[in-house]
């Protein structure tokens, strides 16, 4: 299980320029990283290191990461939905 | 233990746009400049900027700064100050160009020249044909401005506080800023930065309201610590709404969706626009379009469990043109929203966009207090971008004018500070030090008072229901009572977690504070202007009323007094534009 402060360090790593961003980064942090794979779990880290406009296309327009554990991530964050 | 301290020239408060504009002018100069930033820089709010930037540059249609100036002064709806809407429009053609060698990368027409695409408001010759302004960087104009300013402050040795939280200003006994204290997320300690000249560039407000396009981090923090330092705020009133955001999220849903045919019903399944506005429909203006929606919804006639938000349909377009002609919209709808609007309407309601109001400033970016019968400029501060009210926008913000704002008046600010900048430091007031301490001290508190977060959705539901787009006297009047009692109960919250490693708990305290600060001047602001004047709408008083409302309204915190200053109809070298009726 991550520690508190690793989440809390993550948490603010979710602030981002744009609303859409900061709600899909969260609901994902709050809800499913704590029981997420470790490899999973380090996806999301390396993710959270991207620019804003290239997450904007990964996760709402047509772009794909290349790097397949980023794929796998982004496609399980593209189908979070508000009851997730 | 003792405070650790810094001195710098220059302290920049917020590496958005203006800020690291501002900071770049000053950086090149060998000037000592600090950036204090609460998020890493290239997460700034501006990247959410996606349209462009205006500029008179004729590059694809005739066109002309002096027509640029009319569009603004008329968007404004006359209440912008002339003076400094002819400062930005001319200087917008040589702070784009100043861009471009920095290395912003502009689209281009096959000429090679900066491409220009065509905006709402945007006309010719003083209100004739469209004119085509906006310069883009494909759509990402914001990231790639911001990234250059980054790197070019980066190339010139600012110094970046990353991940930096401002509580307050420090100030002396005259009123002279002399930096401020700010608190390092990751180890919660604070830190006093000396400067002999401050800039707040803090950005927007929105999150103050429930349903905003705002991303998270805009809580009005240099608003709010302005307003701490006995500066009022202006024309906070003043808060432009996007007819459709996702209900109860708030994230835009381009007018785009109504371009292609996209319409608005209710839960009868009536296009109700058809009764709003006859002849433009969905199409008719934003602030028409977001009136609508909120009367129908209080009417009785809004969808979903409750009744609060109405639909907008769009599935009759087909998937292929949707996929085509509207990307990211099903997937903003999936995900926020949990509907595919190609098979079912989008739940929407109208979403706080944009501040017009702000710290008042002059046009060299200094903040203005009241003074006799005048204003007097505050030693060592300066404002710029959304935080702050030059006022450009006046009532009423055009597309493609916030880039310009921001860029324009952060280079105004690091200009005139340069100029500033070579008076030693003034003596460190430590009474006020101390005083900045306590709000920092006082979330040590413990309790079991209401939660951080219980009282921010209070709050921001109180500003939507009663100071939102829907603003009559007795809504507003029973809002403010609300507000105020929320604002009594935040001496009582109290936090659960105290660590001091990466306690976020703490900083979304403060920025509550911050977020409390602004809403009420937005709310007290509203409440007192008797009139309707572009994006403030009184259904109780439907008309613009110039011969008692053509002002600017001063909110001071300590006990919700207002002030007004008169509008700047003279511009610097041209003729005036008188007041007419605002119709496109």
């Amino acid at each position: 299980m991550p520690s508190e402060r690793e989440l809390a360090r993550l948490r603010w790593q979710c602030r981002r320029g744009m609303l859409e961003l900061d709600e899909i980064l969260l609901t994902y942090l709050e809800r499913h990283y704590a029981t997420a794979a470790a490899a999973e779990q380090a996806a999301f880290r390396c993710l959270l290191g991207e620019e804003d406009p290239q997450l904007q296309r990964w996760l709402l327009l047509d772009e794909r990461p290349a790097d397949a554990r980023l794929h796998a991530l982004v496609e399980r964050l593209r189908r979070l939905t508000p009851t997730d | 233990m003792t405070l650790a301290r810094r001195r710098f020239d220059a302290l920049i408060i917020g590496a958005g746009g203006a800020g690291l504009n501002a900071a770049l002018q000053l950086a090149d100069s060998d000037f000592r400049v600090a950036v204090v930033s609460k998020v890493f820089p290239t997460r700034s709010h501006t990247v959410a900027a996606q349209g462009g930037v205006n500029a008179a540059l004729a590059n694809v249609l005739p066109d002309n700064w002096h027509w640029h100036m009319f569009d603004t002064v008329k968007g404004s709806d006359w209440l912008g100050d002339q003076d400094a809407i002819e400062y930005m429009c001319r200087e917008a053609i040589p702070t784009v160009y100043e861009l471009e060698h920095a290395g912003v990368p502009f689209s281009r027409l096959d000429n090679g020249k900066i491409y220009q695409r065509a905006f709402g408001g945007q006309s010719q010759n003083f209100g004739g044909p469209q004119a085509a302004r906006t310069c883009a960087a494909a759509d990402r104009t914001g990231h790639a401005i911001l990234h250059t300013l980054y790197q070019q402050n980066l190339r010139a040795r600012t110094h970046f506080f990353d991940e930096y939280f401002a509580i307050d200003l420090i100030r002396d006994d005259e009123g002279a800023i002399l930096g401020a204290l700010v608190l390092e997320i990751e180890n919660g300690e604070p830190l006093l930065i000396e400067a002999k000249a401050t800039v707040l560039a803090t950005g927007g407000c929105g999150q103050v309201f429930r349903t905003t396009s705002n991303a998270h981090i805009n809580t009005g923090d240099g608003m709010a610590m302005a307003l701490r330092a006995g500066i009022p705020l202006m024309d906070m009133e003043f808060f432009q709404f996007h007819p459709t955001g996702i209900a109860g999220k708030g994230m835009l849903i381009t007018e785009g969706v109504r371009g292609e045919g996209g319409y608005l019903i209710n839960k009868d399944g009536e296009r109700f626009m058809e009764r709003y506005a006859p002849n433009a429909k969905d199409l008719a203006s934003r602030d028409v379009v977001s009136r609508a929606i909120v009367t129908e919804v209080k009417e009785g006639r809004g969808c979903g469990p409750n009744g609060d938000h109405v639909l907008l349909k769009l599935d009759h377009l087909g998937e292929e043109i949707i996929n085509q002609r509207l990307p990211g919209i099903r997937e903003t709808g999936r995900i926020f929203a949990g509907v595919d609007a190609a098979k079912e309407p989008l739940p929407v309601f109208p979403t706080a966009h944009y501040a017009m109001g702000g710290i008042p400033t002059d046009r060299f970016g200094r903040v203005l207090v009241p003074h006799g019968t005048g204003e007097e400029v505050v030693p060592g501060l300066y404002a710029a971008g959304e935080c702050a009210c030059v006022s450009v926008h006046g009532a009423n913000r055009l597309g493609g004018n916030s880039l310009l704002d921001i860029l324009v008046f952060g280079r105004a600010a690091g200009l005139d500070l340069r100029e500033q900048l070579g008076r030693h430091h003034r003596p460190l007031d430590e009474a006020s030090v101390e005083q900045a301490m306590a709000r920092l001290n006082r979330w040590d508190r413990k309790g079991d008072g209401p939660t951080v977060r219980e009282l921010r959705d209070a709050f921001r539901k109180a500003m939507e229901d009663h100071a939102g787009v829907f603003r009559t006297e007795e809504i507003m009047s029973e809002g403010l009572e609300q507000l105020r009692a929320l604002r009594e109960e935040l001496d009582a919250v109290c936090l659960r977690d105290h660590s001091r490693i990466f306690n976020t708990a703490r900083i979304e305290a403060l920025e509550l504070e911050n977020l409390v600060d602004c809403g009420m001047a937005i709310a007290v602001s509203a409440l007192a202007r008797r009139e309707s004047r572009g994006a403030h709408s009184r259904p109780d008083y439907p008309e613009r009323d110039d011969v008692n409302w053509m002002k600017h309204t001063l909110y001071f915190r300590e006990g919700d007094r207002l002030d007004y200053k008169p509008v700047h109809t003279r511009p610097l070298t041209v003729e005036s534009f008188p007041p007419k009726e605002r119709v496109y």
